[in-house]
């Protein structure tokens, strides 16, 4: 058979460029941010860069509603342009629009925006404060955050394991960059970026060898070609599994499942938080993507045998998650924890392997995505004079100081409590829906008791914010420019929304999840 | 009678009025008290209108209307009214007012803003309305758990010393039962999809289509069940009622055990009953255990309590008791008597909260044993604490005799033993109002009671209302009894039981439960 491949002469692949074209326009932008960065002076290089992000994120998103209704394969079948795609990469270009806003803050740190003005000059450094008094920017944030939304927009695309490793460090390279890329607690960040590498580079590894065993037992890395396969051919099933659980290794750590969660914590502290929002709304909604195209599509024949492994970590997820968040004292650490658990609840939607599972855990990814942003952008104003006031003991009587900010927070947290009336309760409902459908009720029972008890981490920061008297020195609340008022209204605006008129998004899932084979 | 938009507007009006309190300014605190009571008093002109067009011949709900809300889970906004919910709707309405007036100056100087507290309580009055009137089981879902919200921050912003812990452990224990009744709404509704086709939270659809296997109406029974038992409370999940209603201000904790705690009966006999029949008998046995054992021990509890708020909320531990008891007796007598006795504990508890309140705000201490001797001071605070406390031990002449007498003969007539266990009740009462009513009001003029003035206009304003309605009752409930009586049939029918036949024959049949005894 090789032989006859041979022999055949190589035929160039044909590519359908208008359907790529979302992934093509940011990549393309990316790039050009890089020539602004060369060849632009620096004064102009900071509106350059702004201008092309926001630009092309917009066109990028026209493109995606262009293709709406498409469901073929594209690029030789190495790109799957459906429903789930082009939902989740009009998810992951809404969200990245909103986390561009609050990158492009500027007001509400004195120094200037929330990134080194120089992310080679050693912390601490008489370098590092040169730059800072200069007031340079490190303005390669863009076109690194271009690239990675470049690869988070491909991740859910992909439709064979090769594709889908070249997009999983398109969009994980950058990111570890950005981690490292803080302003203010520099070393912090840097470990964060160090450890979120190395682990990061470790899991891949699971990844591409788990992609090696599944090429080894089909003979192809595309999903269609592995599916068939798993239905045709019985035996092999050391391959089978082992590629099975290897390449489920690389995924769950992106989505940030227990035991693969420990980078989680150090990353979303240690991270800018513009950043810590886009990761935690982008990667979240990328990786799920991937996580449900690979198991729905290529690996659904064997559904029987993987879903007590997801069982097990699924439980595993939400019991680490709700328990380690609970004896959080740090605002980012608590959300870190708290987005453990909510990885938990969508994997209950990945289990139900139906199109309900798919719908709803679509939906709770876009709802998700916007109330994990809006948390950050709130936790990006309360400062003090060290930079973002972070320890839970200094958001003691928030609700005195700032009644507005602290309201809009406790929407968000109602929100991912679950609460009635906001989106997490909509999202929190399809999900668990569908694996009840599924037969799965006891897991949603644990589901449902692991929110109960996360509901508790929650109402504590309530209650510090309106029930307690705030403390002599505290944090204040900057106010900021319009970049991150207008991020956190449409955040805002989003939960609610979302939980009291969920229907039309749920129309837009409901003829979205469709996976094509 | 059908589609007039009544109920909408009744929930409207709370809700526009929180949102007008809230926009006033906030140094003005008596306009927002004024127009608060404006909209709470138009809500209560809106429900006698209702209550007027009413038509107590006809069964079914009435004043329905049905929108389709979240098609994708089936969702509708339906809402209806039958007797029961009626009456529980006016007494909402009525309280609400009533509390406004008696809590004037419960948020002077609170933490919180005195259009905060207000325009709460106009957002609780929505979601009480809301919660009896749904038809929609989802609906009255959310409206069950989104009323924990601004009950929430009742207790924690206004409430006394203990109030963020109070608040937490009230919102916790709600949030668990909460959540363990969200499954069992997801099953019912996957139920829903498999055997109708379409999935539906319709709640005439549910009880009249659904055909439940055994097994799964008992699981369903249990999640529903364990959520309203938290919520009434019952013994052994009772615990969170003496914290909240003792650190709520006097008027919160009306709403709370007046209001809020009956969503939890009447959600056993709207919901539990008709929806799970086969698991309703099977758990009956183990359910009146559990009431006898909630009126012995509230009622016991009650008479060792030094904090008269904390006692208050032990009676109606207690009294709870009676209600569940009659609701699960399966007589036509038990239920109706519940129902009356939701109305009537609402009226007679509200009053002993309230003036229990008045006694409070003169003389700075909760505590039994600081108060004696007031009916020397105070003649006419002692009368009406007098008038509310023999309400509540139930003395015939007063409404809560014939709800009680009501309860006891509908569960005697099923159920011997239960009915004559419950006998014992009626004694601890008596002890239990008497005692406190001796230690407070008779005896010496304890020091720092001698200058107490007399309840002033306002206060006479905010009890009279509610004795009036205690001695009316009490002569008339018939009034009352023959709204009820149509929607009791109902539930009989739907859970296939009859009156057992009358023991002995006195001449006036048994059979019409709303033969007054």
């Amino acid at each position: 058979m090789s032989l006859v491949a041979l022999a055949t002469p190589i035929v160039a692949p044909t590519i359908e460029y208008a359907r790529i074209a979302p992934v093509l326009i940011v990549l393309g932008a990316a790039l050009l941010g890089v020539l602004i960065e060369a060849f632009v002076s620096r004064p102009l290089r900071r509106g350059a860069q702004l201008f092309v992000t926001f630009i092309a994120l917009a066109v990028a998103f026209w493109a995606v509603v262009r293709l709406h209704g498409t469901s073929t394969l594209a690029v030789q079948g190495a790109v799957a342009i459906d429903g789930p795609t082009l939902f989740l990469q009009g998810s992951v270009l809404l969200l990245s629009l909103v986390a561009a806003l609050l990158m492009a803050e500027r007001e509400v740190d004195p120094a200037g925006d929330a990134f080194a003005a120089r992310a080679s000059a050693l912390p601490g450094s008489n370098e590092e404060r040169e730059f800072t008094a200069m007031g340079w920017t490190q303005t390669e944030v863009w076109p690194l955050f271009l690239f990675s939304v470049g690869g988070m927009l491909l991740f859910p695309a992909a439709n064979d394991l090769l594709t889908m490793f070249v997009a999983l460090e398109v969009l994980s390279l950058p990111l570890y960059l950005l981690a490292g890329m803080a302003r203010r607690r520099r070393l912090l960040s840097q470990e964060a970026a160090l450890k979120y590498f190395v682990l990061g580079a470790f899991s891949s590894a699971f990844f591409l060898f788990g992609a090696a065993l599944l090429y080894g037992f089909a003979g192809t890395v595309q999903f269609g070609g592995i599916a068939s396969a798993l239905s045709s051919r019985a035996g092999q099933t050391g391959l089978v599994l082992g590629g099975t659980g290897l390449i489920a290794v690389g995924l769950l750590f992106k989505v940030g499942a227990a035991p693969f969660h420990q980078w989680t914590p150090d990353v979303y502290q240690g991270s800018p938080t513009p950043i810590t929002a886009f990761m935690a709304a982008g990667t979240k909604v990328a990786a799920f993507g991937a996580l449900l195209r690979v198991f729905y599509v290529a690996l659904g024949g064997i559904r029987w045998d993987w879903r007590p492994m997801m069982w097990t970590i699924a439980i595993l997820t939400m019991v680490v998650g709700v328990v380690m968040a609970l004896t959080q004292q740090d605002i980012k650490r608590m959300l870190a924890y708290s987005s453990v658990a909510h990885a938990g609840f969508l994997l209950t939607g990945v289990i139900a392997v139906s199109q309900r599972g798919l719908g709803g855990s679509m939906f709770y990814l876009l709802t998700y995505g916007f109330t994990v942003i809006g948390a950050f952008a709130v936790v990006s104003l309360v400062r003090d004079s060290a930079g973002e006031a972070t320890h839970l003991s200094q958001w003691a009587g928030l609700g005195k100081r700032s009644p507005l900010l602290a309201g809009i927070f406790t929407v968000f947290l109602l929100a991912m409590a679950g609460i009635p009336l906001t989106s997490g309760f909509a999202g929190k409902f399809a999900i668990f829906a569908s694996a009840v459908a599924s037969g799965d009720g006891p897991l949603v029972v644990v589901a449902v008791l692991a929110s109960a008890a996360a509901a508790f981490f929650y109402i504590r920061v309530i209650v510090l914010m309106f029930f307690s008297e705030p403390a002599q020195d505290g944090p204040v609340v900057v106010v900021p420019s319009a970049f991150t008022t207008i991020a956190l209204a449409v955040c805002v605006a989003v939960t609610v929304v979302l939980g009291v008129m969920p229907q039309p998004v749920l129309n837009l899932v409901d003829q979205a999840s469709v996976f094509v084979r | 009678m059908s589609n007039s938009h009544l109920l909408t507007i009744l929930l409207a009006v709370p809700f526009i009025g929180s949102v007008v309190v809230m926009l006033l300014p906030r140094h003005r605190p008596l306009l927002a008290k004024q127009v608060a009571l404006i909209f709470a008093l138009v809500t209560f002109a809106l429900t006698v209108a209702v209550a007027l067009k009413f038509d107590n011949g006809a069964a079914g709900f009435q004043f329905t209307e049905k929108y389709s809300w979240i098609s994708y889970f089936g969702v509708s906004y339906s809402l209806g009214v039958d007797g029961i919910a009626l009456v529980l709707i006016a007494l909402a309405a009525i309280l609400v007012p009533v509390v406004m007036i008696s809590g004037w100056h419960d948020a002077d100087d609170a933490r919180g803003s005195v259009n905060g507290y207000f325009a709460l309580i106009l957002v609780l009055e929505t979601m009480m309305i809301g919660v009896f009137a749904a038809t929609d089981v989802f609906l009255f879902y959310v409206f069950f758990e989104a009323m924990l919200v601004p009950m929430y921050f009742l207790i924690g912003r206004y409430g006394g010393p203990q109030r963020s812990y109070a608040a937490v452990k009230f919102l916790l224990y709600s949030l668990l039962g909460g959540l363990l009744m969200l499954v069992a709404l997801i099953s019912l509704y996957v139920v829903s999809i498999k055997q109708l086709g379409t999935g539906t939270f319709d709640f005439t659809t549910l009880t009249t289509q659904l055909h439940l296997d055994a097994g799964t109406q008992k699981l369903l029974f249990l999640g529903f069940f364990t959520a309203f038992a938290v919520k009434a409370p019952m013994w052994p999940v009772h615990t969170w009622l003496p914290d909240a209603a003792a650190e709520a201000t006097p008027a919160s904790a009306v709403l709370l055990v007046g209001v809020l705690d009956k969503v939890g009966t009447f959600g056993m006999l709207r919901y539990c009953l008709p929806l799970f029949p086969q698991a309703s008998h099977y758990f009956t046995p183990a359910i009146l255990v559990l009431s006898i054992i909630g009126i012995g021990y509230g009622a016991l509890l009650a008479i060792g309590q030094a904090d008269i708020k904390r006692l208050i909320a032990y009676t109606s531990i207690s009294h709870f008791g009676f209600i569940v008891l009659g609701i699960f007796a399966m007589t036509s007598q038990g239920q109706a008597g519940a129902t009356l006795y939701m109305v009537n504990h609402g009226f007679s508890t509200g009053a002993l909260f309230i003036i229990a309140g008045f006694m409070i705000s003169r003389r700075g201490s909760r505590l039994v044993s600081d108060f004696g001797g007031v009916q020397k001071v105070a003649p006419v605070l002692a009368g009406t604490f007098l008038l509310a406390g023999l309400s509540s031990l139930a003395l015939p002449g007063l409404s809560s005799f014939v709800s009680e007498f009501l309860v006891l003969v509908g569960t005697f007539s099923r159920y011997k033993a239960a009915g004559v266990a419950a006998t014992l009740g009626i004694v601890l009462a008596a002890i239990y109002i008497l005692y406190l009513y001796q230690r407070t009001m008779t005896g010496p003029v304890r020091e720092g009671i001698e200058r107490w003035k007399d309840l002033n206009v306002r206060e006479i304003l905010a009890v009279a209302p509610l004795l009036v309605l205690v001695v009316a009752l009490g002569i008339f409930p018939q009034t009352a009894l023959r709204t009820i009586d149509p929607a009791i049939v109902q539930t009989m029918q739907s859970i296939g039981v009859s009156d057992p036949p009358p023991v002995v024959n006195l001449g006036s049949g048994s059979s019409n439960g709303g033969t007054n005894p």
